[in-house]
């Protein structure tokens, strides 16, 4: 589903990814951890096509196609859904307006027709059930005033709704409480667990993958992936931290 | 008849003079007189030329104004409104210009009597190499003691090449008075942008639900919100 090749990628002309790889088929959950500044979020913002964030080397094909020669609202149409370590505020818009304009947006990418107020309604009904938030917060601006751990389940009502087929979630488990944690990591599976999907976790703790189980886990460190194994590999970091484990 | 203005009057001093000589002479302002304890309502949607509208507000009488100021080339609006013993004038305002074109907004509101109050916001979008620009003069009488005046002037720019100015005047001649002004111009948010693409929405279309909710707060509470707000979305598509 996705490969990325020896990529490099510079922010303001400071190069942070020095020779990525990284595999991701379909059916698979992989994680990546790593030390604060190793280039975790910079790889998912790489990937959604950040403005600023300079692909110097390397290539990225996501189900065939080369990633970096779409524009970002064209991979995210394309089936690539990044979650945000920190959601952005959008003041004045209501996320019911955001994702109905969002989830149209990619259909008409696709030719498809758009779906009415009402069976958008019902979409986004059951998608904010399933996570447990309350209809009357999709009404409010989007992330606009929301506590920290609501920006990460609302975010994860989007992914229900939008649907993607590979989701990068640059630490979704960060702000939320122990029973969010749970609620989200089961939306998590219930819609991303699926034989053609895919999803990237980014993640500093094991209490995600509790719930959301990974196939692979690799430590990026210093702009690579500087080891990679299977859930034991999270475990083990989690008793000897990066310097004992990886290096 | 009376000489083109210059750019040294300052309420003429971002004006589009070569457009100007073409409208020239101006008509007279539509004058109108609120009955004391009367109340007002107007919608202006302009799309080139100079509106101008002088108001008289008696004792307790209540006016709102809202307007859309849009052109091909130069669109002005002049507003006047003369406020009696605790009247009350609102003015919600939206202005759209893009190319070399120019907009502006031209109020002089007077408080000649206590305890009346104004309120105006106004929401410029410029893009292009065009020039939105805002004066507003706020003036209160001697012994218009209570006047609570206020005036939010906002502006987005949507190249670095456009021009927004906001000139804020008070002229203050009592003691009692509440008179707040706030200006800002601005861009629109890059990590906003960012967030709506990442979801799939095109640049364009991101842009106009950004500018859609910045402008939004100029047209509450007009009577005919739905069609300003309409006029409004469809100038912004076609701007962007
Ligand atoms: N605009 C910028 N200018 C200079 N350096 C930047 C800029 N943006 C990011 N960086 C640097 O890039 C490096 C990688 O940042 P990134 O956000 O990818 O780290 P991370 O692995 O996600 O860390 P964390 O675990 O703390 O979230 C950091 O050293 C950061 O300071
Ligand atoms: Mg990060």
């Amino acid at each position: 589903m996705l490969q990325i090749t020896n990529l490099h990628a510079s922010v303001a002309d400071k190069p942070i990814l020095k020779g990525l790889n990284l595999t991701i088929n379909a059916g698979e959950v992989h994680a990546i951890m790593g030390p604060n500044g190793a280039g975790k979020s910079t790889t998912g913002y790489v990937l959604g096509g950040r403005p600023g964030y300079e692909v110097t080397e390397g290539s990225a094909t996501f189900n065939g196609q080369d990633l970096f020669a779409l524009d970002p609202h064209e991979r995210a149409a394309s089936g690539l859904f990044l979650g945000f370590q920190y959601p952005v505020e959008i003041p004045g818009v209501s996320n019911l307006q955001f994702l109905r304009e969002a989830l149209n947006s990619q259909r008409k990418f696709h030719d498809l027709p758009p779906l009415s107020g009402g069976e958008f309604l019902k979409l986004a009904k059951e998608k904010a059930g399933l996570l447990k938030m309350d209809m009357d917060m999709l009404k409010r601006p989007v992330n606009v005033g929301f506590s920290g751990g609501e920006k990460k389940r609302a975010e994860m009502v989007q992914m229900g709704i939008l649907d993607p087929k590979l989701a990068i979630l640059d630490e979704t488990d960060s702000g939320l409480d122990i029973d969010a944690l749970r609620i989200c990591g089961e939306g998590i599976n219930a819609i991303m667990r699926k034989p053609d999907k895919a999803v990237l976790l980014i993640t500093h703790y094991q209490r995600l993958l509790d719930y959301v189980k990974p196939d692979f886990v690799h430590v990026l460190a210093g702009g690579r992936i500087v080891k990679s194994g299977g859930p034991e590999l999270a475990l083990a970091l989690e008793e000897g931290g990066y310097e004992g484990v990886a290096a | 008849m009376i000489t083109l203005p210059t750019r040294k009057a300052e309420e003429w001093r971002y004006a589009d003079l070569g457009a100007l000589e073409t409208l020239w002479p101006l008509p007279d302002a539509e004058s109108v007189t609120v009955a004391a304890g009367g109340e007002f309502a107007r919608a202006i949607v302009n799309k080139g030329g100079v509106v101008r509208l002088s108001l008289t507000l008696e004792a307790g009488a209540k006016a709102a104004v809202h307007v859309l100021n849009t052109a091909d080339t130069y669109a002005r609006i002049e507003i006047e409104a003369t406020l009696h013993e605790g009247a009350d004038f609102h003015l919600g305002g939206v202005q759209l210009s893009s190319g070399d074109q120019t907009a502006e907004i031209v109020t002089t509101v007077r408080h000649i009597e206590p305890n009346a109050t104004s309120h105006q916001m106004i929401r410029s979008v410029a893009g292009g190499t065009s020039t939105a620009s805002v004066l507003g003069k706020v003036y209160v009488a001697k012994g218009a003691d209570g006047t609570d005046g206020s005036q939010s002037v906002r502006a987005m720019l949507l190249d670095r090449t456009a021009q927004a100015n906001a000139r804020p005047e008070l002229e203050i001649y009592a003691d009692d008075v509440k008179c707040a002004h706030g200006c800002a111009i601005g861009e629109l948010d890059a990590n906003g942008l960012f967030y709506l693409a990442a979801r799939g929405i095109e640049p364009a279309r991101a842009k106009a639900l950004m500018l859609q909710a910045f402008i939004a707060e100029a047209f509450d509470g007009a009577a005919e919100k739905d069609n300003l707000t309409a006029a409004a979305q469809a100038a912004l598509e076609a701007l962007l």
